[in-house]
């Protein structure tokens, strides 16, 4: 907790994220964007830490730097980097906005914008999040519509009304065609872009709860591992191949989960954070001897246990997450911040360094996650 | 009525004509709306009136950028100040309160070096203006609160006292650091213009090795003068300080202070330093002598710099209790006669006098924003000091300015989510400003809907609850977005709503023919007995789909028990009978004996009310499963069922009224 480093932006952060670093490359990512809300004038802003050039230990310990900063039409209510240059947001005035980071005079722009995206019949709804699977892009809203765009043309390529009867509030890309996307009566609901027609190829919940998801996220290395958080803070882990219960279910907060993400290149480690104000970090170790559910599974018989741990670290198939009572003992919780009382909106991890934004206007890196 | 302590102070209007007409105006919780209003004197002149209206903001501060890192910032300390426990030991409680204190004061000071670097940066003279008044008010605001940190929070007693102001004084006239670093990068120090300047700026802080390595300088450009250098340098050094931590007591320290204090007068009196004029003069302080002291004003700047290095080379041990006759006399000393004092000096000889209402009244007056007096309000009051005073409105001191300090911050339209945890500590009037403010933030996105929402759920603030999740209910239903406006709902628990709903629903239904929002109705659960009609829809629903899964006699059950448990309203039991036709008609027995005659029952039922009604309903009822047999329904049903059940006597009186509308 010492590496922890705050900075008071005098904006409320809705939005967090590392801008990718080459995968050749091991690199510590540098350069983050964040998005802000509930302010007269909302902006998209990049932020540096540590020297330009200088990838060096010591180069982590400064502040944050602003590189530069655009207006935002709206809150800013989800933001992913497309590639290394470019951002993709929602906004609350149902547009999605495509902008492009100038590297070397440092200066942001407009690269594309579809306005109204989402929309009532004769009103703006918020877009609540968005997507990116290059060169695809898929955003959802209030309005219960999923959109898909291709980020190279300005027209919208499909639309699914009535996706949702509420709203959607999150979407990730499971595979290049399908998308899972999470509502406010706590169901998920998987499409697929090659089926035609306005119904989900799947649909999971939780019996009965109801309790609305806010958040989701899919395990980097095995496609049907999924993370979802709710409003009443719990963090569910689901298999989307089998059954339509959760795998698992877990206490974290005592309030809205907003955010959910795994490791990228360690799954076996995954962050929250929350309306609650604490941001926690789980980490469950593989233990290759645990039975596992998925064992017997249709697509675990082509590779034995024992090729599954090659001395390059791949993940062991068989992930710890859905390894049967992953829940007691194996699982540690760690939080990550100082006591704070509000509400921690979003979070991202890549390599060894976090970041995370607060409706306090603070902004927290920590450069040496244990991972 | 209260004697008004100040003239209050005229803003003018950009715009407004004074002159032309009146002014009306309506308080809001912040600002106050000002327009022209109508004077029927001047309406028949026929001049134009101004159709604006002008919204005044009473504190601009907190419009400001950096400004709000320094709210952001303490509200962080301010909730953990308030989970400090009453029941630790005084003494560590002391201390807590101290680095409280000292964390406040670094955020202010944090946030003052951030507008002096704005203040420099921008080349706007206005706005230059602007900074660099925020940067002295930022100044004079950690300056008071430094002062009441020594004197009420750590309340230093007699010895260390003198240490603590001797730190506010250095911490308040920094520039002597510069100065000295200037000079000792000079090439040779000693011939620089300045030099005498910081020797003697030090002596006059009592930062006394700091004098001595300056001073240092000095002898080798002077070798002839050598043994005076020393003689002072030996003074200088041997100073006695107090040591609060050291088992030396306070008498002790004074008997040595003396002895060293008339070694200085004895050097002074045989002309010792005769032949060197500045170290004359540093002797002249070391002697406490006022003259010397007050040629220096410059140097000194400020009336309580001179006192509390009156107080070191006078009375160094110096009683709390006594600092304010100190205090008063040397501010009469330093400051000409003609020229009265400045809010803040009243204010710093209010603390000295340690009055501290004063202090905070004053403060309230002079600055333009609420947030220092509340802050330390709130920190005095944690420190059992300000119990002894009550208002005649209002609570209590530091509840009142709480209030206001929150109320201001609600106005903002990103820093309301601070000032809810500023009403959460004040205990009597908190919740009801809470109340009364929360409806009014404006519901943009629903993800601002839920955070308004949990901050009221987590304390149970259930009118609230209901009235934001009907806003969003309501807004919902005016989007055509129905699913939506049931789950507001169900989060209300607003019964009367979701019957309005679920009616919408059941319309949906009648018109279209077919169900929407299927996800949301298939998973109701136990959400669906919030009202009676949301608890038939789900019902109903669940006989189409077990209708549709072929699963007959469950839902020849389902659909017979919502009829005669009354569940379905009386208005749709023509289409539940219109459903009911398909299962009469399947080649295996579907209803019972029993079952057919209470299905007979409820269509006499049915018919004699609906022959005393108005018809219309009659004919509006659709079915999906068939509704081309509306038309005929009680006719066909009737045959149905006596084909199904022979031994029951089918006779159903049609009444003619109701025959006249078929045909």
């Amino acid at each position: 907790m010492d590496s922890i480093n705050a900075k008071y932006v005098s904006q409320k952060i809705s939005k967090v994220r590392w801008r990718p670093v080459s995968s050749a490359a091991l690199q510590q990512p540098e350069v983050f964007a964040t998005g802000s809300w509930d302010n007269e004038d909302n902006k998209v802003s990049v932020w540096s830490v540590g020297e330009c050039g200088g990838a060096g230990e010591d180069a982590f310990e400064g502040d944050p730097q602003l590189l530069c900063e655009l207006r935002h039409a709206g809150d800013v209510l989800d933001l992913q980097f497309l590639d290394q240059d470019r951002i993709v947001t929602a906004s609350s005035t149902g547009a999605v906005t495509i902008f492009r980071h100038h590297h070397n005079n440092q200066t942001l722009s407009v690269a594309q914008r579809w306005d109204k995206a989402h929309r009532y019949p004769c009103d703006n709804a918020p877009c609540t999040g968005v997507a990116c699977s290059s060169p695809e892009l898929v955003s959802v809203g209030e309005d219960g519509r999923v959109v898909l765009f291709r980020v190279d043309q300005s027209g919208i390529l499909r639309t699914i009304d009535n996706a949702d009867s509420s709203t959607i509030h999150a979407v990730t890309f499971l595979r290049t065609t399908e998308v899972l996307t999470v509502n406010s009566i706590g169901q998920l609901k998987l499409w697929d872009f090659r089926q035609q027609g306005n119904d989900p190829a799947q649909i999971l919940s939780l019996t009965g709860d109801r309790v609305p998801l806010h958040c989701v996220d899919r395990h980097p290395n095995q496609q049907h591992i999924v993370a979802t958080g709710g409003q009443d803070g719990m963090l569910c882990i689901w298999d989307v191949r089998q059954g339509s219960m959760p795998f698992s279910l877990m206490e974290a907060h005592s309030a809205e989960m907003w955010e959910v993400h795994f490791h990228p290149s360690n799954p076996d480690h995954l962050f929250t954070c929350s309306e609650d104000g604490s941001l926690l970090h789980w980490e469950t170790s593989t233990g290759s001897d645990a039975p596992s559910f998925l064992q017997g599974g249709r697509n675990s018989t082509i590779v034995s246990r024992s090729s599954a741990a090659p001395a390059g670290g791949n993940q062991s198939l068989i992930s710890a997450w859905l390894s049967g009572d992953s829940t007691k003992g194996r699982l540690e919780t760690t939080h990550m911040l100082p006591s704070q009382t509000l509400s921690v909106n979003s979070l991202d991890v890549l390599g060894q360094c976090l970041v995370c934004g607060t409706d306090g206007e603070a902004i927290y890196v920590n450069s040496r996650v244990p991972i | 009525m209260e004697e008004v302590d100040v003239d209050p102070a005229v803003t003018p209007i950009p715009g407004i004509n004074v002159a032309r007409g009146r002014l009306g105006f309506v308080w809001g919780p912040g600002d106050i709306l000002v327009y022209e209003s109508f004077s029927p004197a001047a309406a028949p002149l026929g001049g134009p009136f101004c159709q604006d209206v002008y919204a005044v903001r009473k504190d601009e501060d907190i419009y400001s950028p950096v400004l709000r890192k320094l709210f952001n910032e303490s509200h962080h300390i301010f909730v953990g100040l308030q989970k400090i426990t009453f029941d630790l030991p005084s003494k560590t409680k002391k201390t807590q309160f101290v680095s409280i204190s000292k964390n406040y004061r670094s955020v202010i000071r944090a946030c003052m070096e951030e507008v002096q670097k704005l203040a420099v940066s921008t080349c706007e003279s206005s706005l230059a203006a602007q900074y660099g008044n925020q940067v002295s008010i930022l100044l004079a605001v950690e300056l008071i609160w430094n002062l009441c940190e020594v004197l009420f929070i750590d309340a230093a007693q007699a010895g260390s006292l003198l240490l603590h102001l001797l730190d506010w004084v250095r911490l308040h006239k920094a520039d002597v650091d510069e100065k000295a670093r200037e000079v000792l990068q000079y090439e040779s120090p000693a011939n620089h213009e300045a030099f005498w300047d910081v020797v003697i700026s030090f002596v006059l802080q009592g930062r006394m090795d700091e004098a001595r390595s300056v001073l240092d300088k000095q002898v080798s450009q002077q070798p002839a003068a050598r043994s005076i250098f020393k003689l002072m340098d030996s003074l200088l050094m041997k100073m006695p300080i107090y040591n609060p931590g050291s088992t030396q007591t306070l008498t002790e320290f004074d008997v040595k202070w003396r002895r060293w204090h008339e070694e200085c007068n004895r050097c002074l009196q045989d002309g010792s330093f005769a032949s060197n004029q500045h170290l004359l003069t540093i002797c002249k302080i070391l002697v406490c002598d006022v003259d010397t002291l007050l040629e220096h004003k410059e140097l000194l700047s400020t009336w309580y710099h001179f006192l509390v290095t009156r107080l070191l080379y006078s009375h160094p041990t110096v009683k709390p209790i006594d600092l304010h006759y100190y205090a008063q006399a040397s501010m009469d000393m330093f400051m000409d006669t003609h020229s009265a004092p400045e809010p803040l000096d009243s204010i710093l000889m209010a603390a000295f006098e340690f009055d501290l209402h004063q202090v905070i009244k004053d403060c309230s007056i002079a600055l333009n924003n609420w947030w220092f007096v509340a802050h330390i309000t709130d920190l005095l009051d944690h420190c059992k000091l300000l119990q002894s005073h009550n208002l005649h409105f209002g609570s209590n001191l530091r509840e009142f300015l709480l209030l206001e300090y929150a109320s201001g911050l609600f106005t903002h339209h990103s820093l309301w989510q601070l000032a809810v945890d500023y009403f959460d500590h004040c205990p009597e009037f908190g919740r009801v400003y809470l109340e009364l403010q929360i409806e009014r933030v404006p519901l943009d996105t629903e993800r601002k809907a839920l955070k308004v929402l949990r901050i009221c759920e987590q304390r149970q603030m259930t009118e609230q609850v209901r009235s934001i999740c009907k806003i969003m209910a309501v807004r919902a239903l005016r989007n055509n977005r129905l699913g939506s406006g049931l789950s507001w709902t169900i989060r209300a628990k607003d019964a009367a709503f979701a019957t309005l709903i679920s009616e919408r629903f059941l319309q949906d239904y009648c018109s279209k023919g077919s169900f929407s929002d299927l996800d949301l109705i298939d998973n109701l659960g136990p959400s669906m007995l919030l009202s009676d009609r949301l608890t038939f829809l789900g019902k109903y629903r669940e006989f189409h789909r077990l209708y549709g899964e072929n699963r007959f006699s469950e839902a020849a059950k389902l659909l017979l028990s919502l009829m005669t448990a009354k569940i379905a309203p009386q208005n749709f039991w023509m289409t539940l009978l219109t459903d009911a036709l398909p299962l009469l008609e399947q080649k295996e027995v579907i209803f019972s004996t029993e079952q057919t005659h209470e299905l007979m029952n409820c269509l006499e039922e049915l018919i004699s009310v609906k022959a005393v009604e108005n018809q219309d309903h009659l004919m509006q009822v659709t079915s999906v499963t068939n509704p081309t047999f509306c038309h005929c329904v009680p006719e066909h049903l009737t045959l149905c069922c006596s084909r199904g059940t022979a031994p029951v006597a089918c006779t159903v009186r049609v009444p003619d009224a109701y025959k006249g509308s078929i045909q």
